[in-house]
């Protein structure tokens, strides 16, 4: 997914070079009216990790693979506007790595970072207001997002390439192609993202920013009974063990029983 | 970073997710497929893929993931994930922390747990950018 140079002519790659600027400029703005302290180490940490999954192609059809764009995932944890600067970060350090081209840097961001965080989230959002207002619902949601964001950041690209391609193509050939693989890829896409925000779920639902709301609204859990279970006696280990002794050593249990009563 | 040891559990689970990124960039990563991805791939079959110029840093001891001077592919391509990653967290994190660092003056937006996710108006600033930020910045020791 990641644009070379060269597939798109220097003005086109410019003006998404403006909009990439002026999208992640708009994200730093939120991110900083809403962040907090405590985001820092978080959001670092999401650019680390998309970073890493990045590197992680999975197979998807013949001779073709694909690997997390992670848009989703980051707006999910972390919000959208923290979330798309991760992907913004990820894909400038991928730079250093000769991944993705420079003057194409503009087309990635607007491709991953502001398609795949931003409009991902507003996806996310939209399909958890559909689900049940319960916990396994936001890996859900996020799952549906991942998988429509994939195509869409495709299309994205093809929009781009019909703007300034280097190339005279039938577009509609190359609409088909990319739409096709990146179905497929956002299944992975898909997979990925949600196994991600379930662990997050079970481990520190506090810190999934998606789930922000469903939480305030589950304060009050049921949690269920832990103790209570095993003896009739309703006070934990010590005393369940002090009332067995008694049906064995009936006399001398009393005994001591009523002794240390005494 | 140094915000971070705020909270014990949020340091915890930082660095167990460092921990799991490190082990995906510096050792998975060596299982990963190595075909064309999905643009590489269209770009192929429909012709444009010479249309790719090469990368400004192809000589980069960096380049394609691989730390030039490791002759084992796999080691070399493992210890590219792990800069890169520390990299990503570095500047990931320096980034939010100066935009939260630049925006956060004015009092009573410590604790704002539930995202909204309407139009919070920021005040007279608006779209102004980089502008109502550096009045924000003179403003504050004022106040």
């Amino acid at each position: 997914m990641h644009i070379p140079d060269g597939f798109v002519d220097a003005p086109t790659s410019a003006a998404f070079g403006a909009v990439a600027v002026a999208g992640v400029g708009y994200a730093v703005k939120r991110a900083g009216d809403e962040a907090s302290d405590q985001v820092v180490p978080l959001a670092g940490l999401c650019a680390a990790f998309v970073f890493a999954a990045q590197m992680l192609n999975f197979p998807v059809a013949m001779g073709t693979s694909g690997h997390l764009l992670g848009g989703v995932l980051a707006a999910v944890l972390v919000g959208p506007w923290l979330g798309a600067i991760a992907i913004a970060v990820v894909l400038g350090v991928q730079s250093l790595f000769a991944d993705g081209g420079l003057t194409a840097l503009g087309l990635n961001i607007t491709n991953m970072a502001l398609v795949g965080a931003l409009g991902g989230y507003a996806l996310f959002a939209l399909v958890l207001r559909l689900l049940p207002a319960r916990a396994p619902s936001v890996a859900a949601a996020s799952a549906v997002a991942a998988l429509i964001t994939v195509p869409l950041a495709a299309g994205a690209f093809v929009i781009e390439f019909a703007l300034g391609g280097t190339v005279d193509l039938p577009l509609g050939g190359v609409v088909g192609a990319m739409l096709g693989v990146h179905v497929l890829i956002g299944i992975g896409e898909a997979v990925i993202t949600a196994a991600t925000v379930s662990l997050v779920m079970s481990t520190r639902p506090d810190l999934v920013y998606g789930a922000r709301d469903l939480l305030d609204a589950r304060r009050l859990e049921i949690r269920p009974p832990a103790a209570a279970v095993p003896t009739g006696h309703g006070g934990g280990t010590g005393a369940a063990a002090g009332g067995l002794e008694p049906t064995a050593t009936s006399v001398t249990g009393r005994r001591a029983a009523s002794g240390s009563e005494a | 970073m140094t915000a971070g040891g705020a909270r014990r559990g949020n340091t915890r689970f930082v660095v167990a997710g460092l921990f799991v990124a490190f082990v995906l960039a510096g050792f998975v990563s060596g299982y990963a497929s190595s075909h064309p991805d999905g643009l590489e791939k269209v770009a192929e079959e429909k012709g444009f893929l010479g249309q790719a110029d090469d990368h400004a840093f192809a000589n980069w001891p960096l380049a394609d993931y691989a730390v030039s001077g490791i002759g084992n592919e796999r080691l070399a391509g493992g210890v590219a994930g792990v800069i890169g990653v520390s990299i990503a967290f570095v500047v990931g994190g320096l980034l939010v922390f100066g935009a939260v660092r630049l925006r956060s003056r004015g009092p009573g937006r410590a604790s704002a747990p539930t995202g909204d996710r309407g139009p919070d108006d920021p005040g007279p600033g608006g779209p102004g950018g980089v502008g109502t930020d550096a009045a924000g910045a003179g403003a504050a020791p004022a106040a």
